[in-house]
């Protein structure tokens, strides 16, 4: 199926750029410009790519901006997607890396909702934040949310995770139960892939997978391998895997990606990237 | 007409939503006033209200402000001398940001994490190694600014962050240097 992938690329002087992408050792080649693959949306085009690869389906598309948190090029993604309406056909989408602004993500997810068929919708990041601080979280399809972004997606009143109220402690033998309170005050996608020491999947308020091995701690503080999963569910959702499937797989391969690599918390995720391929076959074994 | 519809039909249909603005709590009215002006020339979107009644406990007047960027706008005051005697967030004035650190040792490695934020060390150097976690755009760009640069010459995530991640982080990086001065 296609999709698109909608994020930033953390560059001030980055303009709005859209199309097919591809992956060159730890570079991206997008509309004449190259992005470096560090963190952020670029690391999940990167994993994103990567995967469709293995799985022999076309690569996603991008539509990225430059933004280092002024939210100018965030705004001109949102705008370009509502006035481009007619030309998003992709079967999905994913967003990341965007600055929450809840008048925009409502335009933004109306337009695409009034689509026929509606596509399939991800968030990730700073566009879930918006998405659970709109109301609108039950209209999505997925969020892929860590310990810490559970417990915001928990809290009812939080309108950032940096405010999330300290009685949802972070911890990470509380996501079942931060799990439960999410659905309960509707702020939760109709799936959930929440990633941490244990990944849980999550289907209309019931878990349907735990997954726990191989478990690499050095994956934790590695800044993107929360984008390469998102990025690893992207591509599997692009191939016509079911939704709870994809996700189990996308979790295990993230897995899979840490085991390899065999990493230390220096590692970044353009280290993790030749191991990908052998990640994925694993995990689709 | 039909989106007008459109969209009165959507509002109902949204069960839950969270105001995305904050408020800025002084002593005096000339201290709001000195500070909207500022704001306001600064470009950001403000706006002076009265205070809900359980936060009546300086003027009569508050500043509402984006929430998310919280970061900017403390460092603004902050510069010109006019920081806030409380900043609250507008949908329930009871919600206090994470104060929390979490610290986890690997070693050679330290990870500290503040909120949604985490900075990881390399203990023999003292180099920043890695910064994860967070969602919104400032985090990549400080990540890449902070990522390889020694604790004590890295700059502060406030003097290069926007949002509340980037405020995050900025605790995170604080905690850091006090459990590891150099």
């Amino acid at each position: 199926m296609s999709w698109l992938i909608v994020g930033s690329v953390p560059r001030a002087d980055f303009p709005l750029a859209q199309g097919d992408y591809r992956l060159q050792d730890d570079t991206l080649f997008l509309d004449g410009q190259r992005i470096r693959v560090a963190r952020g949306t670029p690391a999940l085009m990167a994993v994103a790519a990567a995967a469709a690869e293995v799985l022999a389906v076309p690569a996603p598309q991008a539509l990225v901006a430059g933004d280092i948190g002024t939210g100018e090029g965030s705004r001109a993604v949102y705008a370009h997607l509502v006035e481009n309406i007619a030309h998003i056909d992709h079967a999905g989408l994913t967003f990341h890396y965007l600055l929450p602004d809840i008048a925009w993500h409502n335009q933004v997810l109306w337009t695409l909702e009034a689509r026929n068929p509606a596509p399939l919708l991800v968030a990730d990041a700073g566009f879930m934040y918006a998405a659970k601080m709109s109301g609108y979280a039950a209209h999505y399809d997925l969020f892929t949310p860590d310990a810490g972004e559970i417990a915001f997606l928990a809290d009812e009143v939080a309108p950032h995770p940096f405010y999330t109220r300290g009685f949802l402690l972070q911890e990470e033998d509380r996501v079942p139960e931060l799990i439960e309170r999410a659905y309960a005050e509707e702020n939760a996608a109709r799936h959930l892939l929440v990633k941490g020491k244990t990944d849980y999947v999550v289907a209309k308020g019931t878990t349907v997978a735990e997954i726990t091995a191989p478990d690499v701690p050095a994956m934790e503080p590695i800044g993107g391998t929360g984008d390469s999963l998102t990025g690893l569910v992207t591509a599997l959702l692009a191939s016509g895997m079911e939704m709870t499937q994809s996700c189990r797989v996308a979790a295990l391969a993230n897995r899979h990606l840490g085991h390899f690599a065999n990493p230390t918390p220096a590692f970044g995720v353009a280290d993790l990237l030749p191991f990908l391929r052998r990640a994925l076959e694993r995990a689709l074994e | 007409m039909i989106d007008f519809l459109r969209n009165l039909f959507r509002k109902d249909d949204a069960k839950r939503g969270v105001s995305e603005k904050g408020l800025l709590l002084y002593h005096s009215t000339g201290e709001v006033i000195r500070a909207e002006t500022l704001l306001k020339e600064a470009g950001v979107e403000v706006a002076v209200k009265g205070p809900p009644p359980d936060l009546r406990q300086g003027c009569d007047m508050v500043i509402e402000f984006p929430l998310l960027e919280e970061m900017r706008i403390r460092g603004l005051l902050e510069q010109a001398g006019l920081a806030p005697m409380r900043v609250a967030a507008a949908q329930d004035h009871l919600l206090e940001p994470v104060s929390l650190y979490h610290v986890k040792d690997f070693g050679d490695y330290l990870m500290v994490r503040a909120a949604n934020m985490k900075i990881t060390m390399d203990k023999r150097d003292r180099r920043i190694v890695n910064v994860s976690g967070g969602g919104c755009p400032d985090v990549p760009f400080l990540a890449e600014t902070l990522v390889g640069k020694v604790l004590d010459d890295a700059p502060e995530p406030r003097s290069l962050g926007r949002t509340l991640c980037g405020y995050s982080l900025q605790l995170a990086f604080e905690e850091l240097r006090r459990r590891c001065p150099g």
